[in-house]
């Protein structure tokens, strides 16, 4: 086999010149547009990094209005009429129209801008191809190219910002009709509205989104390292290929949708507006016959395994780090990997959840219901296997298992409190209330948020060569758990006080809102919750300079600073063009940590097995339960 | 360290990276066009009686473009074939079959059926009119042997400019022939030959239109569908053909030249996305020619 003789090639990664296929490239080539997994997950990460900051901007703007409403915001509010545009903020008070382009954009970014290019496209990019063993994704020209596209999709909804009329205002889920005559009229461009736009950018973003499933999912069958069979794979390869494939089959039905509500909007088409429609006051001209309930099926279809490819990363992620961080074999890793398949395969059967109150009929209710509730069997699994892998550790409390295992109940707590959620009677009364806000919230926001900071502190060390700060990232970590928490926790208290989500004025005018709730009524509680917002704002400070005075000034590190045992470490840090210096072969599953009749408490995976380990073990995959 | 099984196959998978990959992002299309059919059947479910229009599309054209694709499927498979045999004449010439096959399929769309339905016109009359338009539409005909009823009638629209100037009150419309004989039994049903054109002139008034217009994406849901979906497919097709041709150009020779199996591999790949294209047209075609 001529391939894996080039394999064998001993390349010294200092010496670029040694190999024919190392040869020195510009900066333009080698930073900006590379075809290396490493740099493409970097962009990913830094541009990902960037949108969660600007989408966690926009809900500040909004939770003063929340808090506020109706008075002018100090200090900034001028200059953001004058930036997003005459009308958007008269005299710094928040325009109703420019709150609901806030809501729906801070959906937007923060799921499609933000999380997924960072937990799945950064991530996966950087991390998947250095555990495998494999020198680079398979088809690396696709990989750029995912990339680009979905810089031109986040370039597209920026723009959406600042074109007459401003960005999309339908909510992140532009339910039809009201999407389809949105941003429509003389004070509209046809083409250049922010409705329009964020649609286009959406076909930029599924497109990214598609190359870069494909690319995951043939780079993990393909390359994996000699002796990486299936039940070897690190927890985070499999997170990772699952939610390749939830990207790979649920996105092209939204994009079917997408298209179907570009061509009402540009074509006059009726895919989505119903005959009879009356737009203010007048019959609306359009043949009808559309539906509206059309578009929340796929959108949905898209929307509810969109759930699961934000936490599935950050699911990944949290294991490596309690393995690691306990030194401990994580607890169960075949139901781990089963639960996360039956995970995968059930979120595409539970969409409709999100319609209980669109009149389906009790039926369709009840087969979604049901399957609803089965989902969350394997999510219960996966994390009672998380929480196990502690006991009887030695853990390590460093700023990545911080992150790590604050994400265990965060994520639980989001989790148990959706499940009231899935029974279509409660819903009808929690439904489109502050309780689903906080719900979801807290499996995304202190859940998702935090794998994806553990991750980055935890892999740091492997694309820089250098730690972040300790002391620093617990300063990060601390007030960012409190707030986090002061947020989400008495928004749960305002949705089953009845608390619509939707209230452009926080609620102010809400009659029963006089009922207090630990001595709050529901509209006084917006005050505490915007402050934990902004002063959480302020706890990320610490990381962002944390973030880059490390890539220089960082402790330095050897190859593998946290003493792991999955093949990543096992790369040069930061690794070179190609990864490694010798071919990787695994023998041994990922989580050999603490093993008996061993001198070290971690064992790698490219170390081959002993004869004083205590042998044989059941299954080549099997780790040995210390 | 490079990129292995790049035309090679991974002995436990037995398969090269490009295989996989394809057939990814064909799973990942069969969920595209998916949605679309699912909008498709939830239209046409929803659709008021007598809007979702029967036998408009021109058949046998619409055969002839399916004979077309078929065909260049299976030229694009003797041009694989022709590079494993190692014979690169056979494979120019099959190509080049395979692109004129995909660029007629796609002329015959673009300049003959689409702008075809931009010039036919179709107005839809108001419930309480229908009784007036009776000799055109023979919906008492159609009510005794329990077919569905017309509430639209079609043809070439005479005076354009009746769409634009509110002064003109009617149109006057050279009507399709089943409206200028709707009681024929032989226009119960759609017909595979497309009957010609009337010079039968029937005067609508716009008081009793309810909408009228040319067969345009906004005319009703079955054109909505119809130009989305074919127009999709239409650019699945145009992609093919590009790429194909990139294939077919001296450049890609060069590859061959190299490593013909590289090249078969590539024309492998190409030629399975080309067969999907071939499927959806399968499926596109009794839909909307058909059924």
């Amino acid at each position: 086999m001529d391939a894996s003789a080039s394999l064998e090639t001993h390349h010294d990664p200092h010496h670029h010149d040694a190999g024919h296929d190392h040869h020195e490239l510009g900066f333009w080539r080698k930073y900006i547009f590379s075809t290396d997994h490493k740099v493409i997950g970097i962009q990913y990460g830094i541009c990902g990094l960037i949108f969660l900051f600007m989408g966690f901007s926009l809900m500040m703007l909004m939770r003063w209005q929340l808090a506020y409403p109706g008075q002018a915001l100090p200090l900034i509010g001028h200059s953001l009429d004058y930036i997003f545009g005459k009308g958007s903020m008269p005299d710094g008070k928040m325009a109703p129209e420019f709150y609901n382009t806030l809501g729906a954009m801070h959906g937007t970014i923060m799921i499609f801008l933000g999380v997924v290019p960072v937990a799945f496209a950064a991530f996966g990019n950087f991390v998947v191809p250095l555990q495998i063993g494999a020198p680079d994704m398979t088809f690396p020209k696709v990989n750029a190219a995912s990339f680009w596209a979905f810089a031109v999709g986040g370039v597209i909804m920026l723009v959406s910002f600042f074109v007459p009329g401003g960005g999309a205002k339908s909510g992140w889920t532009s339910y039809t009709p009201l999407a389809d005559i949105a941003d429509k009229g003389p004070n509209f461009h046809p083409l250049m509205n922010g409705q329009t736009l964020w649609l286009i950018g959406f076909i930029a973003l599924i497109t990214s989104s598609l190359l870069g499933a494909v690319n995951f999912i043939t780079t993990i069958i393909q390359l994996r390292a000699k002796g990486l069979t299936w039940m070897r794979l690190p927890f985070f390869v499999w997170a990772q290929f699952v939610t390749a494939f939830l990207l790979l089959l649920a996105f092209p039905p939204l994009e079917a949708a997408i298209v179907m509500q570009l061509m009402d909007r540009l074509a006059a088409t009726s895919f989505f507006l119903p005959a009879g429609l009356v737009i203010n006051g007048a019959p609306a001209d359009i043949s009808g016959g559309g539906s509206p309930l059309l578009w929340q099926h796929l959108f949905w279809f898209l929307g509810h395994p969109e759930v699961y490819v934000l936490i599935l990363p950050g699911m990944g992620i949290v294991a490596e780090i309690i393995a690691n961080n306990s030194r401990k074999p994580l607890w169960g890793y075949k139901s781990l990997v089963f639960s996360v398949l039956v995970l995968g395969f059930l979120s595409f059967i539970v969409w409709a959840h999100h319609m209980w109150l669109t009149g389906m009929g009790s039926a369709v209710s009840a087969f979604f219901q049901t399957t609803t509730l089965i989902i969350s069997i394997p999510s219960v699994i996966i994390l009672s296997a998380f929480f196990i892998s502690l006991w009887g550790g030695s853990i390590r409390f460093n700023t990545p298992m911080l992150f790590a295992t604050a994400f265990l109940p965060m994520f639980g707590i989001g989790g148990l409190t959706g499940i009231p959620l899935a029974f279509n009677s409660a819903d009808l009364y929690l439904h489109d209330t502050y309780y689903v806000i906080a719900h979801f919230h807290y499996i995304v926001a202190p859940g998702t948020i935090f794998a994806l900071f553990a991750g980055v502190y935890f892999w740091y060390p492997k694309a820089t060569g250098r730690m972040m700060n300790e002391f620093w990232g617990k300063v990060h970590f601390w007030p960012s758990l409190i707030c986090m928490n002061v947020i989400f926790l008495p928004m749960f208290l305002q949705g089953m006080g009845g608390m619509h989500r939707r209230w452009y004025d926080g609620g102010q005018g809400w009659a029963v809102g006089a009922d207090r709730i630990w001595g709050l009524t529901g509209f006084q509680w917006n005050t505490p919750i915007s402050w934990a917002a902004w002063i959480m704002g302020l706890a990320q400070i610490p990381f962002i300079i944390n973030f880059f005075w490390s890539i220089r000034h960082g402790k330095k590190v050897n190859d593998n600073p946290w003493e792991a045992t999955t093949l990543e470490w096992t790369a040069p840090s930061p690794p070179p063009h190609g990864n490694f210096v010798t071919t990787p072969v695994a023998y041994r599953g990922p989580y050999e940590y603490s093993l008996p009749g061993t001198d070290k408490d971690f064992t790698m995976q490219n170390e081959p097995v002993t004869p004083t380990e205590r042998t044989p073990r059941k299954a080549s995959g099997e780790p040995v339960l210390a | 360290m490079e990129i292995p099984y790049t035309v090679s196959n991974r002995p436990d998978t037995g398969l090269w990276n490009a295989k996989i990959g394809i057939w990814l992002f064909l799973a990942s299309e069969v969920m595209l066009f998916g949605g679309l059919f699912s909008a498709y059947i939830f239209l046409r479910i929803d659709a008021p009686p007598g809007h979702w229009p029967h036998g408009l599309l021109n058949v046998p054209v619409g055969t002839m473009n399916t004979a077309i694709l078929i065909a260049s499927s299976v030229t694009v498979v003797l041009a694989w074939a022709a590079l494993k045999m190692r014979k690169y004449r056979a494979y120019w010439w099959y190509m080049l079959i395979t692109i004129l096959c995909g660029v007629i399929f796609l002329t015959v769309k673009l300049v003959y059926e689409w702008p075809d339905k931009f010039q036919h016109f179709g107005a839809y009359l108001k419930p309480a009119a229908l009784e007036k338009y009776e000799q055109y539409l023979g919906n008492h005909h159609l009510e005794e042997k329990g077919l569905p009823l017309r509430t639209e009638i079609t043809g070439h629209l005479h005076n354009k400019e009746a769409l634009k100037d509110p002064n003109i009150h009617e149109y006057e419309v050279a009507v399709d022939p089943i409206y200028a004989d709707p009681t024929n039994p032989q226009m119960d049903r759609p017909h595979f030959w497309p009957k010609h054109a009337t010079d039968k002139i029937v005067t609508i008034e716009k008081a009793d239109v309810e909408r009228a217009g040319f067969f345009t994406p906004d005319h009703n849901t079955f054109f909505a569908t119809y130009f989305t979906i074919t127009g999709l497919h239409g650019l699945h097709v145009l992609g093919g053909v590009l790429v194909f041709i990139y294939m077919w150009l001296p450049v890609s020779k060069k590859i061959y030249q190299r490593n013909p199996e590289h090249l078969a591999n590539r024309v492998e790949v190409s030629g399975l996305f080309w067969h999907f294209v071939d499927l959806i047209w399968i499926f596109v075609f009794p839909l909307f020619y058909l059924l």
